[in-house]
């Protein structure tokens, strides 16, 4: 098994945070794992990106030409990058903030994570709400792993982030993938 | 009989390889009886430079690191971090500290690092054979200048002390001379002051001293100490500056 | 139990772990997370006051003004007895050379991580491996050589960079830690070591004041005729020495191999992956991942089979490719693929040309 996944978005969108959680999550399980991030000029606004491998034999190249998945949280970033995926790979997109045509090539996804994080009353959550999404169509992690990552990352003594966190998530896995 | 004068302990007996006339011999005995006399000598690490002072680690009895050229400051920096019981102190010229190593001893003057300098300006570039320094009188003749410095191809004499002054992290500096016995004596007592601040913890000290190049100055060592006396000290004052 | 860190916070934590006492460095990208981790991590780094009376203090941490002033604090602070180490990337690096240079000269240990960038000039910030020239051929004046180890994993990053520092006070010599911006950047699960920090070995020629003891001196100036000779003869007495026994390096299939890939750090990694494809289409393609770039590993190129050939990788315009010739001596075919400024040659280029030369 090897899956390569491109996360990218807006500088703070949480793409990169995005990443480390599938990264955590896939070394809490014993897979073989690397995270790599765009290391640019970029802090806030502009595109933002990072590539996350997961295995169970060796890495390589921990950078990514070729994804078996792309999750895109803003227009910018998807024409950035929507040459990237391979034939028949998947695409998790953000239809808050962009549109794409069905495209007999990749399978596509797409759901409005932002309105859906504006709804659970932080912003700042669409991207947990595009990790449910891609974790319920590959199921290559355990729900129940990225939780405790999360409350291995959540800065303590805050509850209220890592429950806006766990919500994001259930609503993403909870979206239809059919 | 009562012995009134006597070899330092902090200098080695071995005759050093300055030129007659040259202050580097002087400057070396008065850090040497302020070591003595502060009764340092086992914790004292000095840090020569690159100049006509390279090797004073030759003369100087106790603990000694070369620097490259420029950069004393930063590994003094470095020593008495690791070290902060141990009494620092650099040694440099007029080319080490102000011109290559210029960014270095503003930045360790800056951060108030406990330490004490020993700045001797002797207005040229004395181990490379006479060139243009920072320090450099207007009019002076070197071999880089050899019309005398001329201020629209040259710039100005560099006034580092002044300059260094203006940070909130410099504790003392002061201008001497070698100039004249009495001279001499102040300029013991300002290295006696230096070394003295870093031991009660005050931050960064420095005495600049306006020292003798005859060879370089195309002088005899008298008529240095007179030059010293009637041109250098008009354009680089002695007194307290800090 | 694994933690995940970047290469560049696995180099700092190593250096941690290793008892590192003094860190003096200056940002540039792509290595500022060391920089960064350094600060946060180093005991006492706030004050840098000593804590024990006499004797060193916890740990020192400077941001310099320079790589120039950071490299020379990196020389005060060795010839201190600290274990002191600095970081930067390539141009920075170059800043460093005559400060290293001393540093070899003084025979002080010291550890010297580069991540290194896209060159010439100011280049760009993208991976690069073209630094391997001024690592291993003593980019300064004079000389002289570094320990050069080169890891390919956030793990190896780890365990070398504490290697590296008793390895430099072994021999009392600078160790760079080559990498790239790959490395430094990837995030990797890493094992941390439960080991206790070790405490620096007793170091009887540092500066601390010469109480009960003839002063101590470090320099790196000769004048006298013939004592610079000297000195320098003993350096490469050490060099000799070290060459003998530290040598690293990793072989993969080295005795079916027809076709034999060498490289090293990143680019061995997408070597790995491009000769377990071959493998699984038949073809016997082995790997020589040199670890230890200075002293390059001779010994796994002495291979019998006179029909093998070598290909080189590199993210540059070939560099390590003439460590390699050297090696073979001329008795092989040596074929070279290398990229530079930023383009990292592909499993697809790799098997390409693989497919070319069998």
């Amino acid at each position: 098994m090897i899956e390569r996944i491109i996360i990218a978005g807006s500088g703070g969108q949480g793409v990169m945070l995005l990443g480390k959680v599938l990264a955590q999550t896939a070394m809490l399980e014993g897979k073989q794992v690397t995270w790599f991030p765009a290391y640019g000029p970029e802090v806030r606004g502009g595109t933002s990106h990072c590539m996350v491998t997961i295995s169970d034999q060796e890495i390589g190249s921990p950078y990514i030409t070729e994804a078996d998945t792309l999750i895109i949280l803003n227009h910018p970033s998807l024409e950035k990058f929507k040459g990237m995926i391979k034939n028949k790979g998947l695409l998790i997109l953000n239809s808050s903030l962009a549109k794409i045509d069905a495209d007999v090539k990749k399978k596509i996804l797409q759901f409005p994570f932002t309105d859906i994080a504006i709804r659970l009353g932080n912003i700042k959550v669409a991207n947990m709400v595009a990790l449910g999404c891609f974790v319920a169509a590959k199921k290559i992690i355990k729900v129940k792993n990225i939780l405790k990552v999360f409350k291995s990352i959540a800065p303590t003594g805050n509850l209220k982030i890592l429950e806006v966190n766990q919500q994001a998530l259930k609503e993403g896995l909870r979206l239809n993938h059919d | 009989m009562e012995k009134i004068f006597k070899r330092c302990q902090s200098l080695y007996d071995v005759p050093t390889h300055y030129c007659p006339g040259c202050g580097h011999g002087i400057a070396h005995r008065l850090v040497a009886e302020v070591v003595d006399e502060l009764d340092i000598r086992e914790k004292t690490i000095g840090i020569a430079p690159v100049g006509c002072a390279v090797v004073a680690y030759d003369y100087w009895n106790f603990d000694c690191s070369e620097a490259a050229h420029g950069r004393a400051l930063a590994v003094a920096t470095a020593i008495k971090r690791v070290h902060p019981q141990n009494v620092v102190f650099t040694y440099q010229g007029d080319g080490d500290l102000a011109a290559i190593g210029t960014n270095e001893t503003i930045h360790a003057a800056n951060r108030g690092e406990n330490l004490s300098v020993v700045f001797i300006n002797n207005a040229v570039y004395g181990m490379t054979g006479g060139q243009l320094a920072p320090t450099t009188l207007l009019g002076q003749k070197t071999s880089t200048s050899i019309e005398g410095r001329e201020k629209k191809a040259h710039g100005y004499p560099l006034k580092i002390s002044e300059m260094l002054a203006l940070l909130p992290g410099v504790c003392y500096i002061e201008r001497v001379s070698l100039q004249s016995p009495p001279e001499v004596l102040k300029a013991k007592r300002a290295i006696k002051q230096a070394f003295e601040n870093q031991i009660n913890n005050l931050g960064f000290s420095l005495v600049e001293i306006l020292s003798p190049c005859p060879t370089y100055w195309g002088l005899s060592p008298k008529e240095s100490l007179d030059w010293i006396r009637d041109v250098m000290q008009k354009e680089f004052p002695l007194g307290r500056i800090k | 139990m694994k933690i995940l860190l970047s290469g560049n916070e696995a180099i700092a934590q190593g250096a941690i772990q290793a008892g590192c006492s003094f860190y003096a460095g200056y940002p540039i990208t792509p290595q500022n997370e060391i920089i960064a981790y350094m600060a946060k991590h180093m005991p006492s780094s706030r004050t840098g006051v000593c804590r024990t009376g006499k004797g060193q203090s916890q740990g020192v941490f400077i941001q310099a003004e320079s790589e120039l002033a950071a490299i020379n604090m990196v020389y005060g602070a060795s010839a201190a007895g600290a274990r002191a180490m600095t970081s930067s990337s390539s141009p920075g690096i170059s800043l460093m050379q005559e400060g290293i240079s001393y540093i070899a000269g003084s025979q002080l240990p010291a550890v010297i991580v580069n991540i290194m960038r896209g060159g010439p000039g100011l280049g760009n910030i993208a991976p690069a491996q073209s630094d391997y020239f001024q690592a291993t051929r003593s980019g300064g004046h004079g000389d002289y050589h570094l320990i050069v180890l080169a890891p390919a994993c956030v793990q190896e990053a780890y365990d070398l960079t504490q290697t590296g520092f008793d390895l430099a006070d072994r021999y009392r010599v600078p160790v760079m830690i080559l990498g790239d911006g790959i490395l430094g950047q990837m995030m990797e699960p890493v094992q941390l070591s439960t080991k206790k920090i070790k405490v620096s070995l007793a170091k009887s020629w540092a500066l601390d004041g010469c109480q009960g003891r003839k002063p101590n001196i470090i320099k790196s100036f000769f004048l006298r005729e013939g004592a610079l000779e000297d000195a320098n003869l003993k350096l490469q007495k050490n060099y000799a020495i070290i060459q003998q026994k530290e040598t690293r390096y990793e072989g993969l299939f080295l005795s079916d191999a027809k076709v034999i890939l060498v490289a090293y750090g990143t680019m061995a990694r997408i070597a790995k992956s491009a000769i377990s494809q071959l493998r699984s289409a038949g073809k016997k393609i082995g790997l020589i991942r040199p670890i230890s770039l200075w002293p390059f590993p001779q010994q796994p190129f002495s291979i019998k089979n006179s029909r093998v050939k070598y290909l080189v990788l590199e993210m540059s315009y070939g560099q390590m490719l003439e460590d390699v010739r050297l090696a073979v001596g001329g008795r092989r075919e040596v074929e070279f693929l290398g990229r530079s400024g930023g383009g990292v040659p592909s499993e697809e280029q790799i098997i390409n040309k693989v497919k070319k030369i069998l």
